[in-house]
């Protein structure tokens, strides 16, 4: 370690974080305001032109308004067929490669030598000063030494322990909505059963729940990072109240440990239990970064997931029939809703080394974007990819989770939360149908809604 | 005709074909060998396949190529024997090779 990396490390060991989040701020807010770099407007919503008239090279995937408009299909059915490694030179995120096939994308996320997760995951740059340390984007062998250490939080055995608490709260969401007149799904049980699934792994004070949400929403939304909605200043002041609220969370389950309480199935337990990890409050950004992927990676997928099946169910009432009849068909069609909502739409690298990808030259230094939610459509790999099947055969193969080491770790989380969603909703309605338009979230990366109305319909008692 | 044996987590033995050439994650998946996933089809890309080989067998298979290597890292039920089925490829001379199946596949 050199003179600078020990005070650094100093420094981040003594002061309180969100002091240094708030000290960053402040540096980043006069450091803009000295050398006077403006940010770039915000995104404006324009209607996409259809995709047969755009010009080849004008096709740029990270518009933020694809999902939101429906001319994601389109324009990535044209990618796939005709440029499926395609270049984008003027993006607002800069020059990218858009990766659209599924096996194309397969051998990007299988390659992680060639194909680097590090700096980021999103095709932009998160502001300034909050560029937390996440093992998603980092490459062995930190990444394997950090992953390890959290695993075990959402890992099936964890999962065995937590499946009668998750359905007990999913029970007690579904008990508690409106019957025979309209509701936001989104918000009423998307949002509320990730918020809760969110307090129960991190043992988050229950009532203050949706403040995960909140955070875990800024965060993924930065308009340099994704072409969302966050603005800078709201995230820096969000990100403070986060450190300060999980380095309470981590003092306070340290002091009940000690004062004789039996550790918990949450992952500020199995940090502090981790000899790698018993002193992670010390390394500030790595701590934020660990939970802040923690949240982050259980928000808008899961979330997304839960209003997408519902959607896909009404989009295709054959299937919803075929389900009603068949409840066995829950779990395969859990990772049909997987593979046809996509929640995240992408995951990027940058190419380590000159390379050559399904005839195209990549440079070294070149920013690649997987994109799941083209690969997840791609008739090479599924039949009739935008249909809605819920007993497809080979279903359990979507690019969602991603593959090779980066693979997600909630996978198992996330199915068995849809799981249990699913039985108990088919315990109790007869219907759940969709009653107006989805809106779309601004995103480039999230696939997701920011609301969708629906009426249910109670079962007959029988 | 040559088999090979799966033994579930419970204890329970699963006898299946020995097709030659084929993979040991195919060979489960067409005999619907429950605890075999397989999510990525064959690519050492997920994880899903794990199983532990029988003592008797552990020398008598190749060992874990790189990929492979880097996805049992991965796994905390990671046994000395751990492989990934889809990188084992059948010949005759497995014939009879006996595996365990983990509690869970990740």
């Amino acid at each position: 370690m050199d003179t600078l990396d020990r005070v650094v490390a100093t420094v981040q060991a003594n002061v309180p974080m969100e002091r240094q989040i708030q000290g960053l701020h402040l540096y980043q807010k006069a450091k803009a305001r000295l050398l006077g770099t403006s940010r770039p407007a915000p995104f404006a919503e324009e209607p996409i032109p259809p995709v047969d008239q755009v010009g080849l090279a004008d096709i740029d995937m990270s518009n933020p308004f694809m999902f939101r408009q429906g001319q994601w299909m389109p324009y990535f059915a044209r990618l796939r067929d005709e440029a499926p490694v395609h270049f984008q030179a003027n993006s607002r995120f800069g020059p990218y490669w858009s990766v659209t096939r599924y096996d194309d994308i397969l051998t990007v996320d299988k390659d992680h030598e060639t194909f680097s997760a590090e700096p980021f995951i999103v095709i932009g740059t998160p502001p300034p000063g909050l560029e937390v340390e996440m093992f998603i984007a980092m490459d062995p062998p930190r990444h394997d030494q950090q992953r390890q250490a959290v695993q075990g939080v959402v890992a099936p055995k964890n999962l065995k322990e937590m499946e009668g608490l998750i359905r007990e709260r999913v029970c007690d969401v579904l008990d508690n909505l409106p019957v025979d007149e309209p509701f936001n799904w989104v918000d009423r049980v998307s949002v509320e059963l990730t918020a809760r699934m969110l307090a129960t792994l991190l043992d988050f004070p229950y009532e203050e729940r949706r403040k995960l949400v909140y955070w875990s929403d800024l965060a993924a939304g930065s308009e340099e990072a994704t072409g969302g909605t966050s603005d800078t200043d709201e995230i820096f002041r969000g990100v403070r109240d986060m450190a300060r609220a999980f380095t309470d969370l981590w003092h306070a389950k340290a002091a009940r440990t000690a004062a004789g309480e039996a550790p918990g199935f949450d992952l500020i337990s199995m940090l502090q239990a981790n000899e790698s990890t018993k002193d992670l409050v010390k390394r500030p950004m790595e701590f934020l970064g660990n939970l802040t992927l923690l949240i982050v990676g259980g928000n808008d997928t899961t979330r997304n997931s839960m209003t997408g099946g519902v959607l896909a169910l009404n989009q295709f009432p054959d299937e919803f029939a075929k389900l009603k009849a068949n409840p066995s068909l829950i779990p395969g069609m859990v990772s049909e809703i997987i593979r046809w909502q996509t929640p995240l739409a992408y995951m990027r690298r940058v190419a380590t080394k000159d390379t050559v990808l399904n005839g195209q030259f990549i440079r070294k230094g070149d920013k690649l974007v997987m994109w799941y939610a083209s690969g997840n459509r791609d008739g090479r790999h599924f039949d009739r990819p935008d249909d809605f099947i819920i007993d497809r055969s080979n279903a359990r193969s979507h690019l969602s989770f991603g593959f090779g080491l980066h693979r997600c770790m909630g996978n198992r989380l996330a199915e068995l939360q849809l799981r249990i969603l699913w039985e108990e909703l088919l315990a109790r309605f007869d219907d759940i149908e969709v009653v107006g338009e989805p809106e779309h979230v601004q995103s480039n990366f999230v696939k997701g809604y920011s609301s969708l109305p629906v009426k249910l319909t109670r079962k007959a008692a029988s | 005709m040559a088999t090979v044996n799966f033994v579930t987590f419970d204890g329970e033995q699963v006898e299946a074909p020995l097709v030659e050439g084929q993979s040991l994650m195919q060979v489960a998946i067409d005999n619907a060998v429950p605890g075999i996933d397989g999510d990525c089809g064959g690519e050492a890309a997920c994880g899903t396949c794990h199983v532990v080989v029988d003592q008797q067998w552990a020398g008598r298979c190749s060992e874990p190529a790189d990929a492979e290597e880097q996805m049992l890292e991965m796994n905390p039920d990671r046994q000395a024997t751990s492989r990934l089925s889809c990188q084992i490829a059948l010949s005759d001379d497995l014939g009879g090779l006996t595996v365990h199946l983990p509690e869970f596949q990740f």
